[in-house]
């Protein structure tokens, strides 16, 4: 029942910001911020490697039994989930490193860098719906700081505007966490899913399902939610960006299938035409948006709405095929999400502007740049020996299967228009000549530059060559999600 | 301001104050009270000091930089979590037990008395640092 190791990445980047704030010696820090990023992707691999093996992890916080006390839950979706948030805030890391600048940093950027990978972490593994707010908190304080951090006009407007929206969904979490208290007497995950089983007042629970949908949507980017996410990821720094487009709104996603399908799977049947209507809309209008920018950073924004949508697309068909594939989508996405922010980073950083007229002539000036875009572009867009195609491959199989057409045109249409924005940014800013009086960025910070996109750029492409073995994770996480009674057991035992 | 009657008040009142507050703290493990109350209330006491004198007398008189207690304060409450770990229990594991001490006599000592005085450091670092920030022009 109890597996210490479990509080690691969670405790690990609390301790490391507690370090960086008494050290004010900015070498230390980024050491300090890289050894233990480096140590919580080991803990969180092997934790993961533990859960394949023995089945779900847990521990009672402060040795409280599981209904009364706060739960800590690993299972592989969040195992999967955890692995995913190191690699980016790694490459987000490194990418810093040589972006960020000093007037960040001596602002304690690197020590809030490591309280959102807390936040993040906490909400992934956590068993506790209240705790789950909690983190879910830590993180969007965090987030307001790192995007605040640097004080352009800008900036500190965007933020505002962040922050308000966010606040409105706070509350609303805590409304609906506290109407969910009231009805069933508990906040434990595991014991609301064998409570909302026996409880006699279905009407209730729906609306709670609604608020749910709504704060998550919110925080996830969903249709008609998604209006305050293009500006304020293009507001943020580039290193800081590739944290909020890679992860955040993926954290709301996750949270959406942990809540929905553990929870209120009862009353998912009543619900999924919406949220299948809901997907439809999300894919086409973020991809649309994303047709008629003329930005990088605010381009690749506009997808991340776009590609929310598929996620929900597999919840709402509700299948085991379609949660599997809306998993291994969400993992390709999270890596080549992250990858394009980074090269729209490397972008802003070389030609100082994320305007695609003013780039043009990269393919020339840095054609390894332009290689690690075109893979993660074919990646985003679909293109078979890549990792989107299986994800997309295994969402559209599971609409046919079940009959679902017209979610599935939407899905390819939209997948052509991704394609096309992936062209234009690569005819806009790629091709072309390049304007005058480039400067010309030293050889050994290329390399830190380029180093972290590469990495990811390669792994889409490992998981696409390897699908089968990522197959069989992702098969049993889905597996896992969609028998609620292996989490239960764990947790509440026998 | 420059009153000759609050600068007269104002340094055995922070003795009141700060004693008080030590009695609210260690209160706090089975009543009302506790180490953010304890930490709200000595950072009144100070704030009492900057009322009175100008930050740079305060500054002198107590050569403290309050932004140092936050992790100070973090480290102390998470360290109390750690220390069960050790044993083998999960973590934020907190004991207690009853010990006979000279002088004083039967006495109940708890773990948790650690994170709370984490949080106490926490408070009064938290609140001192915006009003030395905001209030003082250096």
């Amino acid at each position: 029942m109890k597996n210490n190791l479990l509080v690691v990445p969670v405790i690990l980047p609390l301790f490391t910001a507690i370090l960086i704030f008494l050290i004010s010696n900015i070498k230390f820090q980024k050491l300090l911020s890289f050894v233990s990023t480096t140590f919580c992707l080991a803990t969180a691999l092997y934790l993961t490697k533990q859960v394949s093996v023995k089945g779900i992890q847990t521990l009672s916080l402060g040795d409280w039994p599981a209904p009364f006390g706060i739960v800590i839950a690993l299972d592989l979706f969040s195992g999967i989930m955890l692995i995913l948030t190191m690699i980016v805030s790694l490459a987000a890391l490194i990418f810093s490193f040589k972006t960020i600048g000093s007037e960040r940093e001596n602002y304690f950027y690197y020590a809030f860098f490591q309280l959102q990978i807390m936040g993040i972490n906490g909400a992934l593994i956590t068993g506790d719906i209240f705790n789950l707010f909690v983190f879910f908190e830590i993180l969007l304080i965090a987030s307001y700081i790192l995007m605040a951090l640097g004080g352009k006009p800008y900036q500190l407007q965007e933020t505002t505007k962040y922050m308000i929206i966010n606040m409105v969904s706070s509350v609303l979490f805590l409304v609906g966490v506290a109407v969910l208290y009231s009805t069933l007497g508990s906040l434990n995950m595991a014991d609301l899913s064998v409570k909302v089983g026996k409880a006699g007042d279905q009407g209730i629970l729906k609306v709670i399902a609604v608020i749910f949908m709504i704060v998550f949507g919110i925080k996830g980017g969903l249709f008609p939610l998604y209006f305050w996410l293009p500006r304020s990821y293009h507001a943020a720094p580039s290193a800081v960006a590739v944290l909020f487009g890679g992860l955040m709104t993926k954290v709301g996603i996750y949270a959406i299938l942990r809540v929905y399908t553990l929870i209120f799977a009862p009353t998912l049947s009543s619900i999924n035409n919406i949220i299948l209507i809901i997907a439809g809309l999300t894919m086409f209008l973020g991809v649309m948006g994303a047709v008629a920018q003329m930005d990088f950073k605010l381009l690749l924004s506009y997808h991340i709405i776009s590609q929310v949508g598929y996620m929900i697309m597999g919840l709402g068909l509700y299948t085991p095929l379609s949660i599997t594939g809306a998993i291994y989508f969400l993992i390709h996405n999270i890596i080549v999400k992250s990858c394009l922010f980074l090269i729209s980073g490397i972008a802003e950083k070389l030609r100082d502007t994320t305007d695609l007229k003013k780039m043009g002539g990269l393919m020339a000036t840095d054609p390894s740049v332009a290689y690690i875009f075109l893979i993660a572009g074919f990646s985003l867009a679909g293109a078979p020996p890549f990792s989107g195609f299986f994800g997309k491959f295994l969402l559209i199989r599971a609409g046919l299967e079940k009959g679902s057409y017209l979610i599935v045109f939407v899905s390819i249409l939209v997948s052509f228009f991704t394609l096309y924005s992936m062209t234009k940014i690569f005819k806009y800013a790629f091709w072309g000549t390049a304007p005058e009086n480039v400067k010309k960025v030293q050889h050994n910070h290329y390399f830190g530059l380029v180093l972290p996109a590469a990495c990811l750029a390669l792994l889409t492409v490992f998981i696409g060559l390897n699908t089968e073995w990522v197959y069989s994770y992702v098969n049993s996480a889905a597996y896992q999600l969609m028998n609620p009674d292996l989490y239960i057991q764990a947790v509440l035992g026998g | 301001m420059n009153s000759l009657i609050l600068k007269t008040v104002a340094t055995p009142v922070l003795y009141l104050i700060v004693s008080f507050s030590v009695y609210v703290f260690f209160r706090g493990h089975n009543n009302p009270g506790g180490g953010f109350i304890a930490g709200l209330l000595t950072a009144g006491a100070f704030v009492l000091q900057y009322l009175s004198f100008d930050s740079k007398t305060v500054k002198s008189n107590f050569s403290l930089n309050w932004k140092k207690l936050i992790p100070v304060g973090l480290i102390l409450a998470l360290g109390s979590g750690l220390g069960g770990m050790i044993l083998g229990y999960p973590f934020l594991s907190h004991s207690f037990g009853c010990f006979y001490l000279p002088l004083i006599g039967e006495l109940e000592l708890a773990t948790a008395i650690i994170f709370d005085l984490g949080v106490y450091f926490v408070v009064l670092g938290t609140a001192l640092t915006i009003i030395s920030v905001i209030g003082g022009k250096d």
